[in-house]
């Protein structure tokens, strides 16, 4: 019995050996370990990426940016303020050089109060993809804001209506839809990036459905917009946190540029919030077996424990007598 | 025609018409097993398991996989993952059982060669065995292809492109075995047929034939002792069962092999629920893109080491080394120069041998993971490689001075 | 317990265990063969009644069965069968003979529907003609009366009527 057990601890030791060599080992090696900033939005990570004179730009608009957060906004001023941002961020909107303007419905609870004060000031810097604006923040499709909210008042009255009357419960589905949806789409979950899919009906003479293929034109359309304005189509996220793993997805989305470095994805400013519920939905359409799992799991393992006991006393039974 | 009377049980009925009662005999109560066994025994018996294992599940994926190159990757992990009543479940077990059955695979190999149970009359247990590996292999890849993700469609297309024989640019066997260009709705669709009718099939009457070449010879023991089965077996059926050396497959033997499999299921099924990253990749939850390599592309892990053999050398001998380390293993038989069947602590230089070849296969297999870029991986590769050549090269030279150990 | 009988036991306790396992395994594996959600949730066609010619047979579909959909004649008798919309009477059935299950063809001169593999016929309202093979009325599927839209799938109280009277299975 010593002997066997001797025998099953070098074969127990030369594959735990083999596992940790091929998993935990490889996957240090090949993808370096990236930490989050605990979604705070204070330009650290831009500026410590910077160099020179782009270095110095980040650190005086993001000090700038604080500065604003330090005033105390108004929410009725910034209730008026809002109006004008209606115009492209609303229902039906229409694609604007590349993107259609999301949903500003939930914007107060999903984004970070910080990164809102950033993104009115100056999109492309907010959002880290500046580099892509040689010509400056003009040239972003929200680069005409700064004539529409000109006042370090003026921002920080709008952020603060947001915070304080654009905050309502937000489902995982619709946080989603507002901050990724206009790019990705999420074919698991029936979502492309013109909204929910419809129900539509085929021809029962033909047995094609025309309203379908219409809108599936439509997308086309929209996709083809998208793809051109970022330089490729945002990938489908169905299963893309099984593809990447949440770690992953936490610290790309708090800044795309710490995993992607170079890539055109905007940092999107999602607040704690904001991220649980995107998360939620990513492993509502990319795990969805995971609560039956959990649920299941003990119970199979519990019935092999026994299983292997009543086969140990069977086992022995019949090798009692033999030695 | 058997002079038929009427029987008094249906044992009997089905005796005296397919000698159901022989047939036990022979294939349970009276087929003899050495009783100096330990559980590594039992490895056989856990792989038919988890074959069957993959059969079961395989049946359940098989009602809802689509072939097609568009509706492959969605058909496995939307349809069977999200719709169907416990898809999620054969998948799981699926991929983990197609890993785990190499992990046992290789346990049972290196069992093999420890104990010596490829000698002296046991040659072609090991051959069958070793053609089921291959088998296996074959099995594994195309089976690999099916859900049409990143990592199936540059495995597929590194893979086949190794058949170009290097400097012979064979590039026309390369399209013709992929009945394309690249990786594409034919490839795809005969690596279906492969791995759901042809190989299955193949690989059921290599078990069956493993499962013959066992008999005459006997499965070994600890000791490597030739004994008197005969004489073992009159003991046992005497009624002397602890002087006798043998036991009988059933049910004595099989009872330890199901305790073992207990035992294994219980880490099987923890695997499945809890731990199943390292057989289902996350590279292969993107769906196959032919316009973008991904950053590392890595076969399975039980094809590593054979993976590392290939990549220090130039392209030719690269080829060439691949090549002969998957077949370097058949020859162990005939490489082998000593006469001794005993367990490796008791042969010597074997022993140094046995173990220097295992760390080989291990650093050869964490090599073959990492990216051949980083200089420091590729040296150790490099020095592993040509020691997996060594090791084989000295193997007949270490054997044939072993001191014949006495009977 | 002697030595014999306490292996027996242990054996028929692990194989008995074991069994269970295995019955746990049959009911998944019953689990993967039934139909899928979307499968079920696809099961819901609505009809525009609005347009309907009368005394013309319009064939939708539904759960891949074939629907048939007559506005009857203004001279035919009602009938409890009948689906009333404003001044309208309409004959809704699933299109399979109720003898072996081909598609009856809906002869207007004749007003009835008459089946080609073994001679079946069925009036207005569905209902088996005697001495013929068909042995009951056209089945008439689950409908929910939506304004002159018909939805297939779902029970409205009309059809919980029906099925009270034993109008329909």
């Amino acid at each position: 019995m010593n002997k066997e057990l001797k025998i099953f601890g070098v074969v127990a030791f030369f594959t735990l050996l083999l596992y940790w060599g091929v998993e935990p080992y490889a996957h240090s090696q090949m993808h370096k370990h990236v930490e989050g900033k605990n979604l705070v939005y204070d330009g650290t990570a831009d500026i410590e990426a910077a160099e020179g004179d782009v270095k110095a730009k980040k650190e005086a608009f993001w000090a700038d940016v604080k500065k604003i957060a330090d005033l105390k906004g108004d929410a009725t001023a910034g209730e008026a303020t809002f109006a004008m941002c209606g115009g492209c961020h609303m229902d039906g909107a229409a694609n604007m050089g590349g993107v259609t303007p999301p949903s500003l419905d939930h914007a107060g609870a999903l984004y970070d109060k910080n990164y809102l004060i950033a993104l009115i000031k100056d999109p492309a810097m907010a959002s880290n993809v500046d580099h892509k604006y040689p010509n400056g923040t003009m040239s972003h499709p929200m680069g005409s804001i700064s004539s529409m909210v000109s006042t370090p008042q003026d921002i920080a009255n709008v952020v603060a209506y947001l915070k304080e009357k654009k905050n309502a419960h937000v489902e995982p589905r619709e946080a989603f839809k507002e901050a990724c949806g206009r790019c990705h789409a999420n074919r698991y979950g029936k979502l492309t990036q013109l909204g929910e899919l419809p129900k539509t009906k085929s021809n029962i003479a033909t047995g094609k459905d025309i309203d379908r293929m219409k809108y599936d034109q439509k997308v086309a359309e929209e996709q083809a917009a998208v793809a051109a304005y970022m330089g490729k189509l945002p990938p489908d996220l169905s299963i893309m946190i099984r593809a990447r793993s949440e770690h992953f997805m936490h610290t790309f989305i708090e800044n795309p540029q710490s995993q992607l470095k170079g890539t055109a994805m905007p940092r999107v400013g999602l607040s704690h919030e904001g991220m649980e519920k995107v998360i939620e939905f990513l492993e509502e359409t990319g795990d969805p077996s995971a609560p039956a799992r959990a649920m299941a799991g003990p119970y199979v393992i519990g019935f092999f424990v026994l299983f292997t006991i009543l086969a140990y006393l069977w086992k022995s039974s019949l090798w009692r007598d033999l030695h | 025609m058997a002079r038929i009377e009427n029987a008094k049980s249906i044992g009997e009925w089905l005796d005296q018409r397919i000698a159901i009662e022989t047939l036990k005999k022979v294939m349970q109560t009276e087929y003899w097993i050495p009783k100096n066994i330990n559980f590594l025994w039992a490895m056989g018996m856990v792989l038919a398991a988890t074959f069957g294992i993959l059969l079961v599940s395989g049946i359940f994926l098989l009602m809802y996989y689509q072939p097609g190159v568009d509706t492959a990757f969605d058909s496995v992990n939307y349809t069977i993952m999200t719709e169907v009543g416990y898809g999620w479940l054969w998948r799981h077990v699926h991929g983990v059982g197609a890993s785990l059955v190499f992990l046992i695979i290789y346990i049972h190999l290196f069992t093999g060669i420890y104990y010596g149970s490829y000698k002296k009359g046991r040659e072609l247990i090991w051959l069958s065995g070793m053609l089921l590996f291959v088998l296996f292999s074959a099995e594994a890849f195309s089976g690999y292809m099916l859900p049409w993700g990143q990592m199936s469609y540059w495995a597929g297309m590194v893979i086949t492109n190794l058949f170009s024989g290097g400097s012979l640019e064979a590039y026309g066997l390369v399209e013709w075995i992929r009945g394309d260009y690249v990786p594409g709705q034919a490839f795809l669709t005969r690596f279906f047929m492969l791995h759901v009718l042809l190989l299955p099939l193949v690989i059921i009457g290599g078990i069956v034939f493993h499962f013959g070449t066992l008999r005459i010879p006997h499965v070994n023991n600890q000791d490597g002792e030739d004994f008197d089965y005969a004489e073992a077996a009159e003991l046992y059926k005497a009624g002397n069962v602890k002087e006798s050396k043998v036991i009988p497959f059933s049910p004595v033997f099989l009872s330890k092999d199901v305790f073992v499999m207990g035992v294994y299921f219980i880490l099987f099924f923890f695997l499945v629920f809890y731990k199943f990253e390292f057989a289902m990749d996350p590279v292969n939850f993107d769906p196959a893109n032919g316009l973008s390599t991904p950053a590392h592309i890595y076969p399975e892990w039980y094809f590593l080491w054979s993976y590392e053999i290939l990549r220090p050398f130039s392209k030719d001998i690269g080829l060439i080394a691949f090549g002969i380390a998957q077949v370097i293993f058949l020859s162990l038989p005939f490489l082998d120069r000593s006469p001794n069947v005993a367990p490796a602590s008791r042969r010597g230089l074997f022993n140094i041998w046995f173990w220097l070849l295992l760390i080989d296969v291990l650093v050869l297999t964490f090599m073959g993971k990492l990216p051949p870029t980083d200089m420091t991986f590729a040296m150790i590769g490099k020095v592993a490689a040509y020691t997996f050549f060594a090791l084989w090269i000295a193997l007949p030279f270490i054997t044939m001075f072993e001191k014949k150990i006495k009977e | 317990m002697s030595m014999s009988s306490r292996r027996d036991f242990m054996g028929m306790a692990l194989g008995g265990f074991t069994a269970l396992g295995g019955i746990g395994a049959l009911m998944a594996m019953k689990k993967t063969w039934d139909p899928l959600p979307s499968v079920k949730a696809a099961g819901f066609t609505t009809v525009d009644l609005a347009g309907a010619e009368e005394n013309k047979l319009v064939v939708e579909k539904w759960r891949g069965k074939p629907i048939f959909v007559l506005k009857k004649p203004k001279d035919s008798k009602p009938n409890d069968r009948d689906i009333v919309i404003g001044e309208d009477r309409f004959h809704v059935s699933i299109g399979l003979c109720t003898h072996l299950g081909c598609i009856p063809a809906y002869v207007g001169a004749e007003k009835k529907f008459k089946c080609a593999c073994h001679g079946g016929e069925f009036d207005t309202a569905g209902i088996n003609l005697p001495n013929l093979p068909p042995p009951t009325p056209l089945e008439i599927p689950p409908f929910k009366i939506d304004g002159t839209k018909l939805v297939l799938g779902e029970a409205g109280p009309e059809y919980k009527k029906m099925l009270d009277a034993g109008i329909t299975a």
